[in-house]
């Protein structure tokens, strides 16, 4: 049984010492303003606190010990100097309300770094200014569609919808309808494209943007990507760049080239920066000159005379997103790893990203059926469990649970959603052939024992601390907070 | 090539097994016209370079000075043990826990969050965490017209946050609402004007409290004049406060929002930070982001899983309560660790240190001829100076003689010239406080 640090709580117990304080007594508060009670929280020592997280974190996988072929997730391996850089004590013990008191003089380094990265995010996108403010690709996502919003309501354009395509992530149409725009979904055609002739009938004048995530969630390059964009702009409806899968196509094509008018990266896949078991991201958004004036609170800029300051927010901007420069430490985590891969290393990242997951797929394709087999894939490939679940009820999810238990994380599965029985495989440039090849050697295995004991299936994974835990009771009998 | 473990004899096994003879054939699919017309990057470096820079950049940041710098961001302790069990790899390198077989580390440490975040404002639920205090009240004010149905306004009281206001009205913006916003004039609510507002076509009042000027203040008779009409309540505090003041529960809030910076997380130029959004359990199917919660294993096993996920984008897609999906885990985490150091009798003295400090600052400065102080309420951890020379030139004296002295108003508020913000926590000792009050009396 996993006891709560609750259970582990003894009256009278402390894990900290604080400092003393010397300042003559004060008067209290009147009752009114105060609690009844103490918060009850745990009362443990240091050391029990240190052996219960630590006991945990061994629960946990992660991409130091654990392959994650999780697709569209890119956890690639995160450098270990990003986390001596953010520790400095000039980057960690910041105070932001510097910015609010506008001394610049105190926080040159800080501007400096943001500065450089907006500059190398240009660059590496094409487009023509950033945003760093937004702090994980969701956010990113609404600061784009509401900055999408606010050109049109300058221009007096009446626009309702926003286009997605049925491969979309989920949080492209959720960021649609925060932003106020009803959905349409296009299908996608044959070859895992957006259908061409089905997005030209949802076109009209009332669309506001179109979102494309390319290469798809399906690891494919949509040649008509271009056409799109002009489609779109025909009706001046905006073209918005999902960069989720950013790593494919790193020094390959850039997004402002084919006339992206907005772009969102996530740093916590493309750019290395640890994914904290859920976070902190953090989802810069880059713009082509349509949506310029438009950019959030907060941005750098430099002169000889001044050093780094901030440029005065334009009257059309939307305002605030975030407090300050987001997730800063997260920045500067990212700016680190561009630097050290510099630009050589960047074509060499999306090389051997879509190198490993071409191996895959052409490992794998004779065994387990992989829809878009025919042509080679970007950075990640599909497959789809459902002759196994048709002929031996083995699924998608089964095959998860069986990988698990053999220190592999599970791939992407039940995504994208017109997959059946999808599961969705991003290797990332970091792993090596060695772990591929044992990778593809248990999904193989998989295979096979589905076709020999698909019971089996049931009892996986075994070697963990739980194994398929019941959601529905979950839901049913909510208990989501510690009672004594 | 850093980080790309092929090497040649790699690369040419693996181009065999595709079926192809050269690596750029991998991208025949892009076609020749969309490629990059340009990609102008420096070199790569090594690892010592690239911290060589970075310690250069970071060695032009001042963080040498003695801070009573708060407004939102502050300066507390953080124990040893938080950086060194969130450093552990196995929590900082790990997936969002989509598969609990494999996260039941990170599942356990959220419920333990939830539970430690329940406690401490008393509300009945909450999630794994917002980006920050400022989307958590956007987002906590999304939930009231959501639940509100057709109520349309939102009033934001004077006390709230500025930047946590601007944040609000941006995402607000896009949506059918009317956002009024009370004017600052004092460090009291304006009890008769609030009442006039309030009537059927309200969906909620925010309120913070400690309010951004410091000041502490019973808002219960606001909070039953809004039930009255069944409007919601949302109060939005700095955490350390929960310690010794009114929960959200005791102050009868629907909605709880607050920035978790304060528990055990570094001021890191305002982030990763998290933001906490918290409820009454009636509301949770309208509570944005994740949420863990217990179940039983096919073995009977107690076992953390995220539950109530058909309120999330990846399922229901753009009928979600919000798009978030990644969110500050990480810092969410600390913050147990922090909370579970300081334990029940730890946390209430840490909240109690930061009242007594302050309020003695306060006191002495009050006794200075040329220093008013504007808070007319009982103050926890900060308050405002009125002072005879410009905040601007406070801050640079202050600043020569060591000291980060708080925050200019005039930045945030329209005639608040001559106002700071002074902010003092448990780290500031009496010697420090002294040596403020001498240099403040050679400055005014």
């Amino acid at each position: 049984m996993s006891f709560t640090i609750f259970e582990k709580s003894s009256k009278g117990r402390s894990g900290i010492n604080i400092p003393k304080s010397s300042v003559s007594k004060i008067k209290r508060l009147d009752t009114n303003l105060l609690r009844d009670n103490k918060a009850n929280l745990p009362e443990v020592s240091e050391f029990d606190v240190v052996r219960h997280y630590t006991k945990l974190s061994n629960k946990n996988f992660s991409i130091d010990a654990n392959f994650y072929p999780l697709g569209s997730c890119t956890m690639k391996y995160n450098p270990k100097i990003q986390e001596r850089v953010a520790g400095l004590d000039g980057f960690s013990n910041l105070h932001p309300n510097h910015i609010t008191n506008n001394q610049t003089h105190l926080i040159q380094g800080a501007l400096s770094s943001l500065k450089t990265l907006e500059n190398t995010l240009c660059e590496i996108t094409g487009m023509n200014a950033f945003t760093l403010t937004p702090q994980a690709g969701a956010h990113g996502e609404m600061v784009g569609i509401m900055m999408i919003g606010a050109y049109h309501k300058k221009k007096g354009n009446k626009k309702r919808y926003v286009i997605v395509p049925d491969s979309s992530h989920g949080t492209n149409p959720a960021t649609a309808s925060m932003v106020g725009y009803d959905v349409i979904t296009v299908k996608s055609g044959l070859n895992g494209d957006m259908d061409l002739d089905a997005f030209k009938n949802a076109m009209s004048d009332e669309v506001a943007a179109v979102m494309m995530t390319v290469p798809n969630t399906l690891g494919l390059f949509n040649p008509e990507i271009k056409q799109i964009c002009d489609i779109a702009h025909s009706y001046d409806a905006l073209m918005y760049y999902d960069g989720a899968n950013m790593n494919a196509i790193l020094g390959v094509l850039r997004p402002g080239d084919i006339g992206f008018d907005v772009i969102h990266l996530n740093l916590h896949k493309t750019f290395a920066t640890p994914h904290g078991g859920g976070g902190p991201g953090a989802g810069p958004v880059g713009v082509g000159k349509k949506l310029k004036e438009y950019l959030p609170d907060l941005r750098v800029d430099f002169n000889e005379k001044r050093g780094y300051f901030f440029k005065e927010v334009n009257q059309n901007s939307i305002g605030k997103i975030s407090p300050f420069f987001g997730n800063y430490i997260v920045l500067i985590k990212s700016l680190v790893y561009m630097q050290t891969l510099g630009r050589e290393g960047m074509i060499n990242t999306s090389k051997k990203a879509v190198l490993n997951a071409n191996y895959i797929l052409a490992k794998l394709k004779t065994h387990l059926k992989a829809p878009f087999a025919d042509t080679l894939c970007m950075h990640e490939c599909v497959f789809s469990a459902e002759e196994l679940t048709k002929k031996y009820g083995v699924r998608a999810m089964d095959i998860a649970k069986y990988l698990i238990d053999f220190g592999l994380h599970a791939p992407t599965v039940y995504f994208p959603l017109i997959i059946q029985e999808a599961i969705m495989i991003e290797p990332t440039e970091t792993e090596n052939i060695d772990t591929i090849d044992y990778f593809c050697k248990k999904m193989i295995d998989a295979v096979e024992l589905a076709k020999l004991d698909s019971k089996a299936f049931k009892e996986f994974p075994k070697t963990l601390p739980i194994s398929r835990p019941d959601e529905t009771k979950a839901a049913r009998n909510l208990n989501i907070r510690w009672k004594d | 090539m850093p980080y790309t473990p092929h090497t040649p004899q790699d690369v040419k096994k693996m181009l065999d097994v595709i079926g192809i003879k050269e690596e750029c054939e991998l991208f025949d699919g892009v076609p020749s016209e969309l490629r990059v017309k340009s990609f102008n990057l420096d070199q790569g470096l090594s690892e010592f370079e690239v911290f060589d820079n970075f310690n250069k950049l970071s060695n032009k940041n001042d963080t040498s000075k003695v801070s009573f710098l708060g407004g939102g961001y502050y300066d507390h302790i953080i124990p040893s043990a938080v950086d060194a069990l969130s450093m552990r790899s196995e929590f900082y390198t790990a997936y969002t826990p989509y598969q609990a077989e494999a996260s039941q580390g990170t599942l356990q440490v959220l419920y333990e969050y939830q539970s430690m975040i329940c406690e401490l404002t008393g509300m009945e639920a909450t999630n794994a965490s917002m980006y920050d205090g400022g989307t958590a009240m956007a987002e906590a004010a999304l939930m009231a017209i959501r639940i509100g149905r057709k109520r349309k306004k939102i009033i934001i009281d004077s006390g709230v946050n500025p930047i946590y206001i601007k944040i609000t009205q941006t995402y607000l913006a896009f949506h059918d609402t009317e956002v009024i916003v009370l004017d600052a004039k004092s460090d009291k609510i304006d009890k008769q004007k609030l009442l006039d507002l309030i009537d059927e076509s309200v969906a909620c009042y925010i309120f913070q409290n400690p309010n951004f000027f410091g000041s502490i203040e019973d808002y219960s008779e606001i909070v039953d004049a809004l039930h009255s009409v069944n409007a919601l309540a949302i109060m939005s505090s700095y955490p350390i406060a929960l310690g010794i003041l009114k929960s959200a529960k005791e102050m009868n809030a629907d909605i709880y929002c607050g920035d978790g910076q304060s528990l055990g997380n570094y001021l890191g130029f305002g982030g990763p930070s998290f933001g906490i959004l918290a409820c009454k359990e009636k509301y949770i199917r309208n509570l944005p982001g994740r949420i863990v919660g217990i179940t039983d294993d096919s073995k009977g096993r107690r076992s953390f899983v995220l539950t109530l996920q058909a309120r999330e984008q990846h399922i229901r897609r753009n009928k979600a309560t919000s798009n978030i999906c990644s969110n500050q885990n990480l810092m969410a985490l600390r913050a147990t660790i922090f909370m579970a150091l300081l334990g029940k009798e730890g946390f209430s003295k840490l909240s109690n240190q930061n009242y007594n400090n302050a309020n003695y600052l306060k006191n002495e400065l009050e006794k200075l001829d040329n220093i008013n102080i504007f808070n007319k309420n009982p103050i926890f951890n900060e308050f405002v100076i009125e002072i005879p020379i410009s905040s601007s030139n406070f801050i640079d004296k202050m600043e020569k003689r060591n000291f980060f002295a708080g925050l200019k108003l005039d930045a945030l508020y329209k005639n608040f010239n001559n106002r700071v913000l002074v902010s003092v926590t448990e780290k500031r000792t009496k010697a420090q406080m002294d040596k403020f009050l001498t240099c403040v009396k050679e400055i005014v």
